[in-house]
């Protein structure tokens, strides 16, 4: 069989497994966000929380209770991973200076999960288990809350509250998140991924000399890591080394689980919108971006396989090409960030096409429940560009957008562009920066500028070369991070108090349909070209120089 | 600050507590015990032993280089087992260039002076990487025959019985697990 073949059986394995989960995750979201009653063990979180799971809150409270969970969950732990070498289990690790240990919990807390340090020396077992592998929950709850608030605001009418975020939050982690993780954490146990506490053994090798078998609490975490799109490896290598992801079958599974939420939470929406078509056709718009970003990598790296090494630098051999590609395509276009082969080491168009999945704006299909509120932002865009070209008031699942909406979208798409292209430009005329990139030229700009679009779309996953632990690159990625986090998600809330207000008008034979492959088409042509006119300069000096020379 | 955004703060304190326990507590100890019920194989990282010894994992390739042995995939850490990764090199890197064509030359020199596969050239995105080509073990196969004093067509033989095709027909690539083969290899030779 060929390498083609095994390939697109692959692709096909993959997207039947997703096929069949789509509707019943879809329909059980739905239900699990919309639920009148509580489970016991979710009374029993609220009583020790002291909050009322039973009121609802506005846009504000809604949004201060997003900004307080996430100021003290960085601060938190922050503050955990500055005294890990104080606690038990240390297990020889060096811990992580001030600016990388701020990294890191702005990192982890925001969904991003770039890592300016390695997994096996800078941090010990309880940073990764009660530290990182709680945020890889939570921060996809959190995600989750606030497309759903955004989907409530759609739906209701003339009304004023979003919901409760304490018990989407807690309903997110314990009856969406927790127990498909359980279910996957085995899976991949049994397929090889370790799981223990043992502390780094040094054992004389069959091949002569020593080598360092480590351990840890690595299944419970991978199994997180990919369902909640963070990609925060256990190990530097990530999803590359064999303790994480350990053969075909382990591979094909995480890249499931990082594309499983966010193309299921469309048909979420399509219920609690009422309208499944509108579920049908973000759907469509997602799975077409993907597709393409999938079909780029791969074609990209094929090519590329003619040379000496044939493509296979920074590749597992029980991965190949094919695996690898749709890996790094889905890992950039869901945010998760997660990688099984190095991208800096891609050709210089499969590197760029990453690269670029990730400047559309993490829509295709997204992190979990941020890829969701970001497709909305696209389609609010382009019904209000489509209005403007036929004359009338654009409308929205008959909700009005005027000023204020537009407002909200408008900002929304400036914040990632403005972050990426003013820190990688700064990071290249300043001396300190540019002297800690690997490459120069082409390659080197490309490298700087995937770190700025990492951290700033939240994925997470790094043209590894540059070495990135230094203060400046630490506190401007925390910053990017944050920024590229918080500032989206507070106008999305901002949005959701605009549209909940609204009585929605009737559809007349004027109103342009939201679900038909033509809506389809415009979306995608508005993100392509909200991205071209913003990056397209960028990428020709960078990925596509480097093609070209 | 209002009363409603201290109370807003302290709710969100108890709430992070009370999800770590939950989350970063009793999930990953339930994992950890379905590991210690008869998967403890696997969660302990799948070691290989020899006269009862640990000598590695067949999980991890380890750095060979003597031709008695079959011989890994270039390691960006030698396999060390410290810190994994690979070397972030790309094709048109100058450094890159002269590595390819340097183990080009050695693999060709070392093996009678076969053509080398990629991913004998390349250095694997882990630098643990167990796993080789099957064509890249069967033109190893005459030199670690020759070094050991072995049947060649013992060695192939020990070669194809180690060859794993993909997962399901379809699933990953054909490969030959190093450390296993290696292993075999020398139980071969003791004999």
């Amino acid at each position: 069989m060929s390498g083609t073949v095994s390939g697109l059986l692959t692709i096909g394995l993959l997207l039947a497994l997703l096929a069949v989960c789509y509707h019943p995750l879809g329909a059980w979201m739905a239900h699990v966000y919309g639920d009148t009653r509580h489970w016991r063990v979710e009374r029993v979180l609220y009583r020790l929380v002291r909050v009322d799971p039973d009121s609802e809150q506005g846009w504000r409270t809604y949004a201060v209770s997003v900004v307080a969970f996430s100021v003290v969950s960085i601060l938190l732990l922050f503050g955990l991973i500055l005294v890990q070498l104080r606690l038990p289990l240390t297990q020889g690790s060096q811990g992580m200076g001030a600016t990388t240990a701020l990294n890191t919990a702005v990192s982890f807390v925001t969904n991003t999960n770039w890592q300016s340090y390695a997994g096996e020396v800078g941090a010990t077992p309880i940073v990764q288990t009660v530290g990182l592998t709680v945020q890889n929950f939570v921060s996809a709850a959190v995600g989750m809350a606030v497309a759903v608030a955004l989907i409530r605001a759609a739906a209701r009418r003339s009304a004023r509250d979003i919901g409760n975020f304490w018990v989407d939050l807690v309903r997110g982690s314990v009856r969406i998140l927790l127990p498909i993780a359980a279910v996957a954490g085995v899976v991949l146990l049994v397929g090889g991924v370790v799981q223990n506490l043992s502390a780094p053994e040094t054992v004389k090798a069959l091949a002569g000399g020593d080598q360092v078998i480590r351990g840890g609490l690595v299944a419970s975490q991978e199994a997180i890591k990919e369902l909640g799109t963070n990609g925060g490896g256990y190990f530097n290598a990530n999803s590359a080394h064999p303790f994480e992801n350990p053969n075909a079958v382990t591979n094909l599974l995480e890249i499931f689980l990082l594309l499983l939420i966010p193309f299921a939470l469309t048909r979420t929406y399509g219920i609690l919108v009422g309208d499944r078509r509108q579920g049908w056709a973000l759907l469509g718009f997602a799975g077409v971006l993907w597709a393409a970003g999938v079909a780029a990598t791969t074609a990209s790296e094929v090519a590329a396989s003619g040379g000496l090494g044939g493509a296979m630098e920074g590749k597992e051999q029980r991965f190949g090409l094919w695996a690898s590609t749709l890996f790094a395509a889905s890992t950039t276009g869901t945010s998760t960030g997660a990688v099984n082969s190095m991208h800096e080491s891609y050709s210089p168009l499969g590197g760029g096409t990453v690269l670029t999945t990730m400047v559309l704006g993490e829509i295709s299909p997204g992190g979990v429940g941020s890829g969701l509120y970001g497709i909305l932002i696209v389609a609010i865009l382009a019904v209000f560009i489509a209005g403007l070209m036929v004359g009338r008031t654009p409308e929205f699942l008959g909700k009005t957008i005027g000023r204020r909406e537009v407002t909200c979208a408008a900002l929304y798409i400036l914040v990632m562009p403005i972050l990426v292209l003013v820190f990688t430009g700064l990071s290249l005329v300043l001396d300190g920066p540019r002297s800690t990139m690997l490459a120069s030229g082409p390659h080197g700009l490309t490298e700087v500028m995937y770190a700025y679009a990492s951290g700033s779309n939240n994925n997470g996953s790094a043209f590894a070369g540059l070495t990135a632990d230094t203060p400046w690159y630490n506190l401007t990625l925390a910053a990017c991070m944050v920024l590229g986090r918080f500032v989206p998600m507070l106008l999305v809330l901002r949005l959701a108090g605009l549209l909940v207000e609204q009585h929605p008008r009737p559809a007349t034979a004027g109103t342009m349909p939201t679900h038909t492959p033509r809506f389809v088409g415009l979306l995608t042509g508005v993100a392509l070209i909200v991205a071209g006119l913003t990056f397209f300069p960028a990428l020709a000096l960078g990925p596509i120089a480097e093609a070209l020379s | 600050m209002s009363s409603s955004n201290t109370r807003q703060l302290l709710a969100a304190l108890r709430m992070f507590v009370v999800l770590t326990v939950l989350l970063g507590g009793l999930y990953p100890a339930a994992i950890w015990g379905v590991g210690r019920l008869g998967l403890s194989h696997q969660a302990d990282g799948s070691r290989v032993e020899r006269g009862g010894v640990v000598v590695g994992s067949s999980l991890l390739g380890q750095n060979f280089t003597d031709d008695r042995h079959f011989q890994g995939r270039p390691s960006a850490s030698e396999y060390a087992g410290d810190v994994s990764g690979g070397t972030n090199l790309y094709a048109s890197a100058q450094d890159q260039q002269k590595a390819l064509a340097d183990r080009r030359a050695a693999y060709a020199a070392a093996n009678g002076g076969a053509a080398a596969p990629a991913d004998a050239l390349t250095a694997s995105a882990s630098g643990l990487d167990p796993d080789i080509s099957p064509e890249n073990a069967m033109a190893q196969a005459p030199r670690v025959a020759r070094a050991n004093g072995l049947d060649r067509g013992a060695v192939v033989d020990l070669v194809r019985d180690h060859t794993e095709g993909r997962t399901l027909g379809f699933l990953g690539e054909p490969r030959v697990n190093v450390v296993e083969l290696n292993l075999a290899l020398d139980q071969l030779v003791a004999r």
